[in-house]
Order: structure tokens, then sequence, then C-alpha cells
């Protein structure tokens, strides 16, 4: 009876789950693992659309003898780069129509009339002129000709289901002088994007985690950057830091900060003079990680904020006993407590950054010393128009991605130990 | 009473009254008027005397006289350094040594000779100041973003400095550039699409994800563990990965420019999070009221529909309002798969306004403004519910 139950129960369980398996799995797994299969490929942006057979139907009367009728077919081929073989052609006509003189390549069986056109090159072309007689002497209509469509039908070579392989695109990613740099500005922008977010999530918590007028409003204020859409953020920051137009750059100047605008998403360098030794700054690099802190620090700011209300208050009230001032209660007490949000965090924050594509994309296009490498998919999948190459590109932040996963579970699974 | 811990009171004190001017100076000069110097010598110096002055009348006077006439000086002192400036800034200045001089009306003698007096001030004024500076910050592109939509071409290059709104130049004339926005370029349509396309995802990826959930939550089958702990690690791949084969796959499916297309990759992508949300909080329901419901003679279905949906409904909102959010804020998909302007989202539309001829930055703020502001309301509004969905769902972003 109970092996019945759990059978039973089973058999929901599976049910239940089904769709949303098999959706995660079609549009989630299954891209992933196709890309492995394209980034070996020889793919360009132009060879995704799927060679067609098509033909355009013209009918035209024939002036002096109004039961016959001259039918054009103008047949093509789609594709500018591909061949189609085996093509097949079908249409219907009206009862009591029949052609006269029909093509060898064409049959007309019971009102059907079927082709077989054989192989068409790339940008073939050619005219289909069938004339057809009423049998039965009456007028032909047009328009009844015109309402039926011609079906064609031909194989082509889909360019991603061959079993052409190549290592050029994972060859090109790695010879690419450029890679290093690639790889070095992306480590940079997540690395500093991760701890400027957590630094100033710390900071925010800190402060709402004491009592003051407006605190539940200003909660929410914090959040703002986070919830509110990308795009109109990037934009609104960018007319911000325009350099002829934009407000901080006039404001600077106004109050005499600097004398000259300064290109803030557009300059790649600038020079730093601290102490006596020059500093090169990544400039447009700086204000992109700027803005990931200004949009990212609200989520490590509710964190923290969350951990920080669960620390108990007898901790503090004991240091203040033991004379402690606000420096040693920071280091000794908050900071271990919240030590373990904090890795998690970071681990978390540092995929994510890792991946991010939009902040930079519409706030710089990955000018200017800013191509991360999810930059780079775009551009070379999209600008450039190779998709082989964008998909080896993702290979390598899927392979990155992978690492970062395996060091983020371990901590995770260590920190269940020793909970 | 060290002579350090007085000195040190005096320039964090001084400083922090300098740094809330200088807010309000910008401020200022961002309604387009004329101020060009912080004074910070002038301002500084007189701050560490009134410091002082504070220190050394103490509780000698009573205290709500004390402050004020401490901020009557410092305004009537700003008040003679700058010239022409109008009546409402002197009595911003004035307002703010107020609540300064406020903060800082108990300190004496005996509090200054207390052991980390010194640390405690400063870390008094940073929170103080921190919130203030906090909140301009993030406050202030919003800001500039609503102000801007507002101008016109002109006003925009004649001072660009200039956030304030003129009134005086009528409410059709002010809100011009929305009935640009929406009557030329077509934003309504848009505004429509991202509506249904995100109403659309929340609908079936709690369709798809309830039932997946409770499965998770409370039956008994094959694979269980391996799904859980998958569904945390499908979920932590990023959309730039899958971006390539499934524009490849749609295109050649003929997908994109569709709103469906869209919705089967938005679903599939939010679904991990709304199962893994959901899964967590249908193992808090107490089983016995399920136990309770089969000895009546419900089956799964009628479990699910009277007992565990009634009873998540909080649950189930925040994924709602979670999902929502990713929907109509989501824009690489959108930029990748639309490409006709009439399956356009709101984003998709601001970054095509943004790329193609010159759009005037007011119709581009306006634009913003428009898919800014219903995601802001429903933050404020829900916010008890969409900080629970940011909190479980922030695994991503």
């Amino acid at each position: 009876m109970s092996s019945k139950l759990a059978k039973i129960e089973k058999r929901t369980a599976y049910l239940l789950i089904l769709p949303s398996v098999l959706l995660v799995f079609s549009i989630i797994l299954f891209p992933i693992f196709s890309n492995i299969w394209i980034s070996f490929k020889n793919v360009e942006l132009k060879d995704l659309r799927i060679p067609e057979p098509r033909a355009k139907k013209l009918v035209k009367l024939i002036k002096d003898n109004p039961n016959q009728i001259k039918v054009i077919y103008k047949l093509r081929n789609s594709s500018l780069t591909q061949e189609i073989t085996n093509v097949k052609f079908k249409d219907k006509y009206p009862d009591s129509i029949e052609p006269i003189d029909l093509d060898n390549k064409c049959q007309f069986k019971s009102n059907l009339l079927k082709c077989e056109l054989g192989n068409w090159p790339k940008k073939y072309r050619e005219n289909l002129e069938i004339v057809f007689q009423n049998t039965n002497n009456e007028e032909i209509s047009k328009k009844e000709i015109k309402s039926y469509k011609p079906k064609l039908s031909g194989k082509s070579q889909n360019i991603l289901l061959t079993y052409e392989f190549t290592l050029n695109n994972f060859k090109k990613v790695i010879k690419d002088k450029a890679f290093i740099d690639l790889l070095s500005t992306t480590f940079y922008y997540t690395f500093f994007g991760t701890i400027g977010a957590i630094v100033f999530g710390i900071l925010a918590a800190q402060m709402v985690n004491q009592k003051f007028f407006g605190r539940t409003f200003m909660r929410s204020v914090l959040l703002f950057p986070y919830v509110a859409p990308v795009v109109a953020l990037a934009y609104t920051w960018e007319l911000l830091l325009d350099p002829t137009s934009g407000t901080l750059n006039n404001l600077l100047i106004n109050y005499q900060i600097i004398d000259g605008p300064i290109n803030l998403l557009g300059q790649k360098y600038v020079t730093l003079n601290i102490l006596g030794f020059d500093f090169k700054l990544r400039l447009a690099l700086t204000t992109v990680i700027i803005f990931e802190i200004w949009r990212y620090f609200p989520l490590a700011f509710l964190f923290i904020l969350a951990r920080l209300q669960a620390v108990p208050k007898e901790l503090y009230e004991a240091a203040d006993v033991d004379g402690a001032n606000p420096i040693q209660k920071f280091l000794n007490i908050t900071l271990p407590q919240i030590l373990a949000v904090i890795s998690i965090l970071f681990m978390i924050r540092f995929i994510w950054n890792f991946n991010k594509f939009e902040d930079i994309f519409l706030l710089t296009g990955g000018a200017s010393g800013t191509r991360t490498l999810p930059i780079n998919v775009y551009q070379q999948g999209f600008s450039i128009g190779d998709i082989g190459m964008g998909s080896a590109v993702s290979i390598v932040i899927v392979v990155f991605l992978l690492i970062f996963m395996f060091i983020y579970f371990k901590l995770l699974g260590k920190r269940a130990d020793e909970n | 009473m060290k002579i350090k811990n007085i000195f040190t009171y005096c320039f964090i004190s001084s400083l922090f009254l300098f740094s809330l001017i200088c807010i309000w100076k910008i401020l200022v000069t961002l309604q387009g008027i004329e101020l060009t110097n912080f004074n910070f010598n002038k301002l500084f110096t007189f701050g560490i005397v009134l410091c002082l002055i504070n220190l050394l009348i103490g509780k000698k006077l009573n205290l709500n006289i004390k402050i004020t006439i401490l901020a009557l000086l410092f305004s009537i002192f700003d008040y003679f350094i700058s010239i022409n400036l109008p009546i409402w800034y002197s009595f911003g200045i004035f307002l703010i040594s107020l609540f300064f001089f406020n903060n800082i009306k108990d300190y004496d003698k005996n509090f200054l000779s207390k052991n980390h007096s010194s640390q405690k001030l400063f870390f008094n004024f940073l929170t103080l100041f921190g919130i203030t500076l906090f909140s301009f910050v993030i406050l202030f592109p919003f800001y500039m973003m609503l102000i801007t939509s507002f101008k016109t071409q002109a006003l925009l290059l004649l001072n660009p400095l200039d956030f304030s709104i003129n009134f005086a130049r009528g409410l059709p004339e002010l809100f011009k550039s929305y009935f640009v926005v929406f009557k030329d370029y077509n934003f309504g349509r848009y505004m429509l699409t991202s509506t249904i396309v995100s109403l659309g995802t929340v609908i079936i990826t709690l369709i798809f994800a309830i039932p997946a959930a409770y499965a998770v939550a409370r039956l008994n089958f094959f694979g269980k563990n391996f799904l859980s702990t998958s569904i945390l690690i499908i979920y932590l791949f990023p959309a730039i990965v899958l971006v390539i084969p499934l524009y490849t796959i749609f295109s050649q499916l003929g997908l994109r420019n569709s709103i469906e297309g869209l919705l089967i990759v938005y679903t599939a992508t939010t679904l991990p999070v709304a199962i893994y949300m959901l899964q967590g909080y249908f193992k808090s329901i107490p089983k016995e009221l399920e136990e309770a419901g089969i000895i009546d003679g419900q089956n799964w279905l009628g479990i699910i529909f009277k007992i565990i949906l009634p009873l998540s409904l909080p649950a189930i909102s925040s994924v709602a309002l979670y999902v929502f959010m990713i929907a109509w804020n989501e824009f690489l998909f959108s930029l990748m798969f639309l490409d006709r302007p009439n399956t356009f989202t709101l984003s998709r539309a601001i970054q095509f306004l943004n790329v193609g001829a010159e759009t005037p930055r007011q119709y581009l703020m306006a634009g913003s403004v428009v898919v800014t502001l219903p995601i802001l309301i429903i933050f404020v509004y829900f916010e008890k519910y969409l900080v629970s969905g940011l909190t479980a769902g922030s695994v991503k972003g």
C-alpha cells in the first residue's frame, strides 16, 4: 500500500516539475552547451539565415484569348551564400483548368502542379512560365488563380548542423594581443567594483543601523539605484558627466576646482601627480567602476544591514563596560559578525560583476579602455559579425565562471560546516 | 581636559559644518544662482571660533537660546562675505547652522574629558555627514533626470547648472517633452509592450514555478537533491553566455522580433530564482495542514490551490514583484532580439533614441522618467515585499 502511495507521489512530483525542467533545459542549459558547438565552427552573422527557395506568382491575361491565361513564377534562392538542393514546387489550381504544353520538369495531376526544379546555386533566379486554358470555355478568374500560393521546399546545408569544426576561433582568442589587456581590464573592473560596493554597503548599513529621523525613508532611497532600470540611469550619468554641457564638469569649473572640462567617459588615461610620483589612472574605467559601485552598493547594504540588526546588543554593552572605543567596537564586534556575509557577498558580486554587460555597454560601449570580456562577446558576435568568435569568448567566460562557482560552493560548504 | 581633545573637537566640528554648507551651496548653484566660491578659509576659521564659544558657554545659558544665537552669528557672517544672494539662501544657511549647533549643544568641558570623546564625535559627525552625502549622491541623478525632462533645448544650453523649474512657463510647456515622446516617438506603444511582457512573464513564471517549487519542497522523488542544488547553479549563469546561441536559434526559428520569444527567455531566466524562493517558503508551512487536507479527500491539485496558495500569498507577491522588476528593467535580451521598432520594449526604445539621430536630451530624459517612474512607484508602495524578493534573489543582479 505504502509503496503504491510512494509511486503516486513520485509520479506527481515528476509531473509538477517537468514543465519547468523542460523550459530551463531548452532555454538555459541547451544554449550553454551549444555555445561549445558553435565556438568550434566558422559561422558568421550572415550565415544564420536559412536559405529558402522563393516564388512570386504573377498571373497575366492573354488579350485575344479570354479562356487562356499565363502564369509566371519568379523563382529565386533567397541566400547569397549557399545553394539549395532538390527544390520541389507545388501549386494548386481551380477545377477545369489545365496547362498547355507543360515544361518537362513539371507534372499536372488532379488540379495540382508539381515540379522538380533540381539544384539552385546561390543567388539563383529563374522565371517559370506556363499557359493554362479552361476546358469548359468559360472565362478564367484571375483572382481565383492568384488566391492559391505556391509551396516550395528544398534542402540546404545549415551551417550550424554540419560536422566541420575548426580550432581557429580559440587560436584567435588566445593569440590576440589584446587578450591579456582584456583579461586585466575585466579583473580590474570586477575586483574594484566588488570591493567598492561592499565598502560603501558597510558604511551605509552602519549609518542606517542607528536611530535618526527619516530612517525608513533613507532605507528606501538607498535602494533606488538598484531598483531603477539601468538604461535610464546610464544615460542620466552620461549627461551628468558630459564634458561640454554636463553638470559635474560645469560645477567643478564653476568652483574653480578644475581648469578645463574632463572627459570622464571618453579619456583612457589620466596622469596624476601624487607626492612627486606620476600615476597613470585608467580614467574611463574608473568612472565606469564608480557607476557600478553606485548602482550595486545597495545590495551589499541590504545584506549587511540585515546581519547588523541581528547582532546582539549585549555585545556592545559589554564593550562599553570594558571601555572600548568606536573603532575597537567596529573591528572586534561588528566586523567578525558580518564577515561571513561579506565573504559570500564578495563571491556573488564578483561572479556578477565579472559578467556585467549592460552598464559598460550603455556608458561607453567598450571604448576608451573599458572593454571587458562580456563586451567582447557582443563586439565579436554582433559588431564584427563573427558568431563563432563570440561563442569562443563566451566559453572563456564560462570556464572562469565554473572556477568561481567551485570556490563559491566550497566556501558555502565550509560555512555550513561551521554552523 | 586635554588640549588635543579641544583641538580635534574644533577641527572636526568646523569641517563638518563647512561640508554641510558646501552641499547647500552646490544645491543653490544648481538652482541657477551664480556662486563661485566656497570661502573655505573664512568659514572654516569662523566655524572654529563659534565651536570654541559653544564650548565656553557650555550649559550656562538656555541651550535653545545658545544655538539660536550661534546660528544667527554664523549666518550673518556668511551673509557679509557672500554678496548678492537671495534671502532664502541665507535662511538655508541659518537652518543648517541651527541643525549643526543643535548637534553640538551638549558638548562642554566635561564631555571632552571623557574617554574616546574625539572618536565618538568623529563618528557622530561622520554618520550625519554620510547620510546627507549619500542622499545627495543617490538622489541627484534622479532629480536631474526629472528636471531635464521639463526643460527645452535652449534653456539647457543657456545655463547647464540651472535645475530650477520655472512654473511661469505653464504646464503644457513644461510637459512638452512627454507629449513629444508619447506622440512622435510612440512611447505609448512601447509602454504597452513592456507592460504585457512584464505581466506575462510574471504570470507564466508563477504557473511554472508554483507546482515545481511545491514538488521540490514537499514530495519525495529520485533526483530531488540534485535538482535543488542545480537550480542555484543554473541561476548563476549570466545572460551574456546565453546570448549568442539563443540569437542563432531564435533567428533560425523566426522567434526574433516577437513578444513570444522575449516571454520564453524571460520566463526561463527568472524561473530558477522563483522556484528557489517559493520552495523555501513552502517548506515553512506546517505539514499537518496538508495532512488534514488529504484526510478531507483533497488531491494534490486541491492541496496546492486550497491550502498552499492562500497561505503563501506574501511569498508569491514578493516573487511576482521581483520577477516584474527584472522583466521591466531587462535590457540585454531586448537589445539582441528586437530590431523592429514595432516590437520594442521601453528599455530598448530609449537605447534606440540615444543611438539614433541626435535626439534632444530632454526627450531622452522624458523617456527615462517614463521607464523609471512605474518601477519606483511599485517599489515604494510594495517595499516590504520587494525587499524580501531582492534579498532572496540577490544572488543575481
